[in-house]
């Protein structure tokens, strides 16, 4: 589904993302985890159009996401790190604008709403605008927004940041709910060891722009002769921690944090 | 086509939904109207410029018009980082219809804006010479929203985060607003004043406004209209190419 070839990207002389390669399988949860500045935000926009490589090759359901951008973009789903929902709108006039911009028609816009505010346990809620609906509600309502078109893949990129564990678990049941029954292939970001641990079929380490180690839970840890995921995790990128400087999307996300009504 | 007509909707019901916003946003033109239209009426009138009130309304409205289609344009900034432009960027839609759904409904918000703000200077004492005329300023105020709608998508496209917010205020918005004659004819100007509110778009909104409303202008209506249909077009083209390059 997801295919990557001796990726890399540049920022001028710095290297974020420096010759990877991977493969994600059809219906696979695949986890990319990697410290602060490792690359992962990255290559997800690479994956997802936002910004062309450097050098390499990208085939997503087999096709190139410099090439035919559009194509690639309906065939994806997307929950970015910061909320992206119109907080005005109440949660089916979120969904049903989704689904104008991806074209999707009428009828089957209708029909495919109310079933995923159904199966994210939103239906009820539908005519509430978002700014009433917790953390959680808001998660669950984006990645049923990013299911409305159908894609074959969906990204997540740190969907249960700032969640509570309640609402984590429930926000990845509902993730591998509609894996198994939708088939669509997750790709996801945390940095939270137990839940990809548990939601995930495959997981790739990366850092400093490289892949360091990929396979299954089990393997990371037998490769690393360690017991837990976060051992092994820990075990590959060190302990040393990773001073990013600010830019200017953390500037805005503290003043966001500050003025946000929780 | 049904992108921009749903973005365009999206800002609409946004607006028609923030009800203790529209309330606030009335303040600013009030206090203007009243304590300046009141306070430097009797000077005005010894100068021998007539109703200072009558002067000033059809500049309080395009001056609600401009901070509205400003602001709309600058917030932007924060919808592509926090909100739902960012999911509308990696859409399968072309941006240029993005940008002019979003830029669309920002001039349709602030146009009604204008007009309330003209209600409620009716209700203080404003009067238009003929209601034959309102039509006509009404297209004026549609175009002064257009041109600072789009003035707004080019700067909120260009800002890297919210300090650059308050310069842009200080250092443009407010100017464009002072410089526009609004609050003082155009007439016997010290040279460097000339010669800022001539490159004033906003100047041709407020002139247009009056040339129709209270028959006193200094360009003549169709000058204004030329300026402003030159001033939106240029605009437009340089808010879709700014909006192009967001990164995200």
């Amino acid at each position: 589904m997801i295919k990557v070839q001796n990726l890399s990207r540049a920022f001028g002389d710095f290297k974020a993302v420096d010759d990877i390669s991977f493969e994600v399988a059809a219906g696979e949860i695949f986890a990319f985890l990697g410290p602060n500045g490792a690359g992962k935000t990255t290559t997800i926009r690479m994956l997802t159009t936002l910004l062309p490589p450097t050098s390499g090759s990208i085939q997503m359901d087999g096709m190139d996401p410099e090439r035919h951008q559009h194509e690639v973009r309906s065939r994806f789903g997307i929950v970015f790190q910061d909320p992206s929902l119109d907080q005005d709108l109440t949660a089916a006039e979120n969904m049903d604008l989704h689904g104008v911009l991806y074209h999707v028609p009428r009828r089957i816009r209708r029909e495919r709403s109310e079933t995923l505010l159904k199966a994210f346990e939103l239906w009820e809620r539908r005519a509430s605008p978002v700014k009433t609906f917790s953390g959680g509600m808001r998660r669950r309502l984006e990645i049923a927004r990013g299911l409305l078109h159908t894609p074959r893949i969906l990204f997540l990129d740190e969907p249960t940041l700032g969640l509570d564990p309640q609402s984590r678990n429930q926000l990845w049941s509902h993730v591998q709910h509609l894996n198994k029954t939708e088939g669509v292939t997750v790709f996801l970001t945390t940095h939270y060891m137990d839940e990809a641990d548990r939601v995930a079929t495959r997981i790739a380490v990366i850092d400093h722009g490289k892949i360091v180690a990929i396979g299954s839970s089990q393997e990371l840890k037998a490769l690393t002769q360690t017991e837990s995921l976060e051992a092994a995790f820990l075990k590959l990128t060190g302990t040393a921690i990773r001073d990013e400087t600010a830019g200017a999307a953390d500037r805005m996300r503290q003043a966001a944090a500050m003025w946000r009504r929780r | 086509m049904s992108a921009v007509y749903i973005l365009w909707l999206r800002e609409l019901k946004r607006y028609t939904r923030s009800r203790t916003q529209i309330i606030a946003s009335l303040a600013q033109p009030l206090l203007y109207l009243l304590v300046l239209g009141f306070g430097l009426g009797p000077v005005f009138r010894l100068s021998g410029n007539g109703n200072y009130l009558q002067f000033m309304a059809p500049g309080v409205i395009a001056m609600t018009v401009l901070f509205a289609s400003m602001f709309s344009g600058i917030g932007l900034l924060w919808d592509r980082q926090f909100g739902f432009l960012k999911e509308t960027l990696v859409a399968p839609v072309p941006r240029i219809q993005i940008m002019f759904g979003r830029t669309c409904g920002s001039a349709t918000t602030a146009l009604l804006q204008g007009m309330l703000v003209a209600i409620v200077c009716v209700v203080a004492g404003f009067r238009p010479l003929s209601l034959v005329q309102i039509p006509a300023a009404i297209g004026f105020l549609a175009l002064t929203a257009i041109v600072f709608a789009a003035a707004g998508t080019a700067i909120g496209s260009s800002l890297k985060d919210m300090q650059g917010f308050q310069m842009v205020m200080n250092f443009l918005v407010l100017p464009l607003f002072f410089l526009s004659g609004a609050l003082y004819p155009l007439d016997n100007l010290p040279k460097a004043l000339v010669v800022l509110t001539h490159i004033d778009p906003m100047t041709y909104g407020v002139d247009g406004m009056r040339a129709v409303l209270i028959n006193r202008t200094h360009f003549g209506a169709t000058m204004d209209a030329l300026v402003l249909v030159g001033a939106g077009a240029v605009l437009t083209v340089v808010g879709a190419w700014r909006f192009s390059k967001i990164e995200i």
